[in-house]
């Protein structure tokens, strides 16, 4: 059932990408479903990176400030998440209105204890941690709340335990942002293209009325390369399969203390964070 | 029976232009959204809900009141109603297509809705809010029109018509049940999680749309020769009089289980509505002036020479329609979004054009109410003269 409307996807995709032009949204899908796509898709698929249930782990005693800073622009570059910050070219989009910064889109961002982990304030919380820059994102979470609350399947969840988007397929009701205990979800108020500094081609440019959020970097993972964030991450974020008791990730959940976000709520969140 | 609807009087004219004119302008306002996305509106990452959803959910309620006179006349054959059910099915109808015009205008990428038919997702609770929305309005829509020109031949209503009637009382507390749902079966929303939720929806619900009810009697009093009967209308009080105690009710249990188990997660969106939370308080006046309001008018529909005072009841219905609009649609969107999961406060308020919008599509639905209204009285005009 799931891999007919996946198959059924890809025909969308196919058909929007032949108007749009966007034919990353193809390549990008691809990987979720090797069985039906070229050979050429497929070959690419031996170096790729797989997992039963890919989790990520943040060790947040190595990140400062700056390598925090450097991760966020790693993720958002990369994924031409737009910037509103940045000066709109008046000659190629004439006419822009001014922005508001609350509607702005990310997928990875940096919050205060308290706000990354609301359940565990505590006034008493060390100094150290208390203007830590803690990396929030999407938790990938194995229950997930977006998945079940969206009514187009534009919001699901791979097999490898990646939760990701159809950009073409979502209809931008925003449930699922209502849905996300974690805030990790983003609605495109407006054309994002002014605020795209330098488009990567390897990747889509979303259109106004569309949801987006981290995607684990699937695109990567399907090329066989590690994730932005862990690339600018120093050593500090690792990605890899939860479900394997010998991946790297598993020995550091082995070796140190981890929490997770709003862990009582039981979405089941794939991001540990290391204190 | 349409052609009725194009004979009208001087002012039956003029008011129909003047809601066209307030609809132009919420086309015009739509369109600049269309194009330019939902940056025209005062919603933000964090509030990604608003003034749309909000007035959906009221008219929800409004749409379910309805069947607060199909029970009584079809279950419990209370003859005083018989005159106004259809009043309550053609309001019902109005309501449902502003719900869904609702729907329309807040969605991102309204060319992709039949997505929502094309990917049908049993685990969205949305996919069955869509389902029995429309459903409902298709049975309002057939058992209203055959019940009229039943009436108007001076026969019975078809037979199959009876089976359509009964099944729209359970849809009519389906749209409202479901529509909680949307909201309370959320992990991450404090203020929404609570199995109080429906039937606090539907007491608002069971309130605020007879209250309507009973305002559009004084206006098909006033401006047609048919009465909808003062009887009909007084049990029409009483029924709102009781829907409100329970919503009052049901918001103290609320209350108390939020402040006595003291779970940060859920006193802070109460907090936020009633007293302000760290600095932020636009919602507190609203709030209030909704508690008085309702409290109010349980006070003027319990004290029976006030109740049935004909000229008060009017303004108590207006009340009660204004203080559970705010408990509902202002009050269910801010306290559920702020603060936001992370707990940062993120204020909302809507933009012009929002509101514009908004009043078009009540604009539009006024007009489709004025139209049916027109025929029903009409037609029983016509069988009584
Ligand atoms: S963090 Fe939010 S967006 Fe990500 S999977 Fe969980 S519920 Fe969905
Ligand atoms: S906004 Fe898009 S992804 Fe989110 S629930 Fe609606 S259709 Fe699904
Ligand atoms: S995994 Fe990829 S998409 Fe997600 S935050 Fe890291 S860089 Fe961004």
């Amino acid at each position: 059932m799931m891999k007919k409307s996946r198959r059924s996807f890809l025909k969308v995709a196919a058909v929007s990408a032949i108007g749009i032009g966007a034919a990353p949204a193809i390549s990008l899908s691809s990987s979720s479903n090797s069985q039906s796509t070229s050979n050429a898709v497929k070959s690419k698929n031996h170096e790729a990176k797989t997992a039963k249930r890919w989790g990520m782990v943040i060790n947040c005693t190595k990140i400062s400030d700056e390598v925090a800073e450097n991760i966020v622009e790693a993720c958002h570059k990369n994924h031409n998440v737009p910037d509103f910050n940045h000066e709109v070219n008046t000659e190629k989009y004439p006419n822009t209105r001014p922005v508001n910064h609350k509607q702005e889109v990310k997928w990875i961002w940096e919050e205060h204890f308290k706000y990354a982990f609301p359940d565990k304030e505590d006034e008493f919380l060390a100094d150290k941690y208390k203007n830590l820059p803690f990396l929030v994102l999407c938790n990938h979470c194995k229950s997930a709340p977006c998945v079940k609350a969206c009514p187009t399947q534009a919001t699901f969840k791979r097999e490898d335990g990646i939760v990701i988007m159809d950009f073409h397929r979502c209809i931008g009701c925003r449930f699922c942002m209502a849905a996300c205990p974690f805030g990790s979800r983003s609605f495109n108020f407006r054309d994002p293209r002014p605020f795209i500094e330098e488009t990567n081609p390897d990747f889509p440019t979303r259109s106004k009325g569309v949801v987006e959020k981290c995607n684990l970097c699937a695109e990567r993972l399907a090329k066989g390369e590690q994730p932005y964030c862990v690339e600018a991450s120093e050593g500090a974020i690792v990605v890899g399969d939860l479900e394997d008791p010998d991946s790297d990730i598993r020995a550091l959940l082995n070796e140190n203390y981890t929490i997770r976000r709003k862990q009582t709520l039981g979405t089941e969140p794939s991001v540990y964070y290391i204190m | 029976m349409l052609e009725i609807a194009i004979k009208g009087s001087k002012k039956y004219w003029i008011w129909l232009t003047i809601l066209l004119v307030i609809m132009t302008v919420g086309v015009a306002a739509y369109i600049d959204q269309f194009i330019n996305g939902l940056m025209t509106t005062g919603l933000s990452r964090d509030v990604s809900w608003g003034f749309y959803i909000a007035n959906f959910t009221y008219l929800v309620g409004v749409a379910a009141g309805g069947v607060m006179v199909v029970i009584p006349f079809y279950l419990h054959d209370y003859e005083k109603f018989h005159r106004i059910t259809i009043l309550g099915e053609f309001l019902a109808i109005a309501a449902l297509v502003m719900c869904l015009l609702l729907v329309v205008v807040d969605v991102g990428q309204p060319v992709r809705l039949l997505n929502l038919f094309l990917y049908p997702s049993p685990q969205s609770v949305l996919f069955y809010d869509v389902l029995v929305l429309n459903g409902y309005l298709g049975l309002n829509i057939i058992i209203g029109w055959k019940v009229l020109e039943a009436e108007r031949n001076q026969v019975r209503p078809p037979a199959w018509t009876y089976p359509l009637i009964y099944l729209s009382i359970p849809f009519a507390i389906g749209i409202h049940t479901v529509t909680a749902y949307l909201y309370c079966g959320l992990p991450g929303r404090g203020f929404w999680l609570t199995a109080i939720l429906a039937p606090r929806f539907l007491a608002s619900a069971f309130a605020a749309g007879p209250s309507v009810l009973i305002l559009l009697c004084y206006v098909v009093r006033k401006f047609t020769k048919f009465d909808p009967g003062w009887e009909a209308m007084q049990t029409l009080s009483k029924i709102v009089c009781y829907a409100l105690i329970a919503n009052v009710f049901f918001f103290l249990c609320e209350i108390f289980v939020v402040y006595y188990s003291n779970i940060p997660g859920h006193v802070s969106h109460i907090q936020y509505l009633f007293f302000g939370l760290h600095g932020y308080n636009s919602m507190v006046p609203w709030m209030w002036t909704s508690i008085i309001l309702m409290l109010i008018g349980i006070a003027l529909l319990i004290i029976p020479w006030l109740r049935n005072n004909e000229f008060l009841l009017p303004f108590t219905c207006v009340m009660i329609i204004i203080g559970t609009w705010i408990d509902k649609s202002l009050g269910m969107i801010a306290g559920g979004f702020v603060p936001s999961p992370l707990h940062h406060v993120t204020e909302y308020a809507p933009t012009i054009k929002e509101v514009m919008i908004t009043l078009g599509i009540y604009a539009l639905g006024l007009i489709i109410l004025t139209i049916l209204y027109k025929l029903a009285t009409t037609v029983k005009e016509e069988v009584r003269g």
